[in-house]
């Protein structure tokens, strides 16, 4: 292949590239027409057309007004309290999990595992009917323990990261520190728990981002105004802030923004977290 | 703790024997061996209580509501047979939702496609490869009520949609959200905006999984671009693939945040969650709502079944 066709080389990249750039203004003219509309007065908004600039670029009125009125601060209390507790508890139960099925040999072994995998069959929002009723009769409807236990009780595709992770962890080193007197909760606790750390993380990436963007669990179990997550309260724009744009843009930039800084941040992580999340 | 972590990879070779069942100094003792039994349960309890209490239970107390006529709250409630079955079959404007369904369908195989093809245009090296990939991947992380706002905006009269066409003299005071064909299709193209970039990265993953040598050796024999793909790329990443069709079909199903933030299932945008949702929590149909859930739940399960014989998952492998 000495230079055979010289055009049909330059535009078939050409086209690639022109593919990529249009899909780039596919995704960010959305998102970048409601930050747009998050910096201009509401007479802006009113008279000029989606895509007009804002007059001013510093003006931050909106932010302030969405933050207090939205009641923001509260929900992103609300949601780093739900983050903290269902986190730790995901990351503990999970390698529980992974620590009793990868190194103890017991009867029933088979069994519990099916239990675990039959589980990832049953998607969560088909349930939810009558896993309302059972967080009821536990007093916690309208609690933030609500969400936390369901996002602690059901994951199971962490249990299987950890899983994945724990099985590349030699064996030789529980059983050194055996003969060490150490137990099986030392053991889990000082050698495989700080040896997990890689599938600790992949499982606070996944774990955190999908917390902090679900909807459909705060929405059912959360109703009362004070325990409104990032996604609920936002939700609430809705109604108060009617047809004010620039307002409901401000909400939605300020929940879109944590994220973008988490991903400009993790990027690597994030990639490889969502790839092993999903293919479990 | 040091000294360990270079220890970790994974070639150790493992006696299975060696596992847990290792003689422990104290084993002569009876408490000692009670003990070592009840290690592995000490660790399952709080996870297995999770899993019943959240999974099977519901799961049971679903399939037994779904034969009453319960309304969620009231202490009585009468066995009512397969009574909720026949009304999801035979009245019209509960079984309507399964046909929204097609629409988020026909968005996922678009979606495929779309994934499918730049993932391969990035698998190769380009320029600004990286950021065209954390552009394409970025609305999978954002807040699914910020999505639904920002395209409340994109289709609302005079919104962001309307603007650009404009600009390409294709101005149009279409209502998107106004009818029900054209409110599903924008409510899918959003969902398309959405997980793209989902599927491209676990796409992109395995493409790029595969040794370099194989495409080097495949230029040498002067295979076109097209010729790689459909020879090496389209063979390794069928799995990937395969996945992807299955959690895209069961999405379809399911879908409920688009559709219920943007339209709140108006102009005949109710999905079948949305619609159970309703009958459960605004309409205290609790039994009904239930077997609305019981039938997804089969079918999310036949489909399932069907995609487990028709591609056997290598990755089912635990224990």
């Amino acid at each position: 292949m000495t230079t055979p066709l010289p055009a049909r080389r330059r535009i078939g990249p050409a086209l690639t590239y022109l593919s990529l750039i249009v899909a780039s203004l596919v995704v960010l003219v959305p998102l970048a027409v409601v930050f747009l509309t998050s910096l201009k007065t509401s007479e802006e908004v009113a008279d000029g057309g989606a895509l007009s600039l804002p007059g001013d670029w510093l003006n931050f009125g909106n932010y302030v007004t969405a933050f207090n009125d939205g009641k923001m601060l509260s929900a992103f209390v609300n949601t780093a309290v739900i983050l903290l507790f269902s986190i730790t508890g995901t990351v503990l139960i999970g390698s529980m999990t992974a620590y009793a099925i990868d190194r103890f040999h017991f009867r029933l072994k088979k069994p519990v595992m099916a239990l675990f995998l039959i589980a990832t069959l049953v998607p969560g929002v088909t349930t939810q009917v009558a896993t309302f009723q059972v967080v009821n009769s536990f007093g916690l409807f309208n609690t933030i323990w609500a969400p936390v236990l369901l996002y602690m009780g059901t994951d199971i595709v962490s249990i299987y990261i950890f899983l994945q992770f724990i099985r590349g962890i030699p064996v030789s080193l529980d059983e050194a520190a055996r003969l060490d007197g150490a137990n099986s909760l030392t053991i889990y606790w000082k050698i495989i728990l700080p040896l997990l750390k890689p599938a600790i993380a992949t499982v606070v990436i996944i774990k955190g981002i999908t917390v902090y963007n679900d909807f459909y669990i705060p929405f059912l179990y959360m109703p009362s105004e004070d325990l409104g997550t990032i996604s609920t309260a936002l939700f609430r724009f809705k109604g108060p802030f009617g047809a004010h744009w620039e307002n409901i843009s401000a909400g939605t930039i300020l929940v879109i923004v944590p994220t973008l800084v988490v991903f400009l941040f993790l990027q690597r992580y994030i990639y490889n977290g969502f790839a092993q999340g999903a293919t479990k | 703790m040091t000294e360990t972590t270079r220890t970790a990879p994974a070639k150790v070779p493992r006696a299975s024997a060696a596992r847990g069942g290792a003689p422990t100094p104290d084993g002569g003792r009876r408490g000692g061996r009670m003990l070592r039994r009840l290690t592995p349960w000490l660790f399952l309890a709080v996870p297995l209580a999770l899993l019943v209490t959240f999974t099977y239970v519901p799961v049971g107390n679903m399939i037994y509501y779904s034969f009453t006529d319960w309304d969620g709250v009231s202490p009585d409630r009468h066995f009512t047979g397969v009574d909720n079955y026949e009304q999801i079959f035979t009245r019209p404007e509960l079984f309507r939702v399964f046909f929204v369904s097609f629409y988020y369908l026909a968005a996922s195989a678009v979606q495929i496609v779309i994934a499918l093809y730049f993932a391969t245009v990035l698998s190769f090296d380009l320029r600004l490869r990286n950021l065209f990939k954390g552009i394409l991947f970025f609305p999978y992380l954002v807040n699914g009520v910020a999505i639904g706002f920002v395209f409340l905006y994109f289709f609302q009269d005079g919104g962001t949609l309307d603007s650009v066409l404009s600009w390409f003299g294709a101005g149009s005071d279409h209502a998107w959200l106004g009818d029900p064909e054209s409110a599903n299709t924008s409510l899918a193209g959003v969902s398309v905006w959405r997980f793209t970039g989902l599927n491209f990265v676990l796409f992109l993953g395995a493409i790029q999984s595969i040794p370099a040598e194989l495409y080097e050796a495949a230029q040498l024999d002067g295979a076109s671009r097209w010729q790689q793909f459909r020879h090496i790329i389209a063979p390794s990443i069928r799995p990937v693939v395969s996945l992807s069709v299955i959690l895209a079909v069961s999405g379809s199903l399911s879908v409920f945040e688009i559709p219920y933030i943007m339209t709140g299932g108006a102009t005949g945008t109710t999905t079948f969650v949305i619609q159970t949702v309703k009958l459960a929590f605004q309409f205290n149909k609790t039994g009904l709502a239930s077997a609305a859930a019981v039938v997804l739940l089969l079918i999310i399960l036949l489909i399932t079944w069907i995609q487990r014989r028709l591609v056997p998952d290598e990755k089912v492998d635990l224990v």
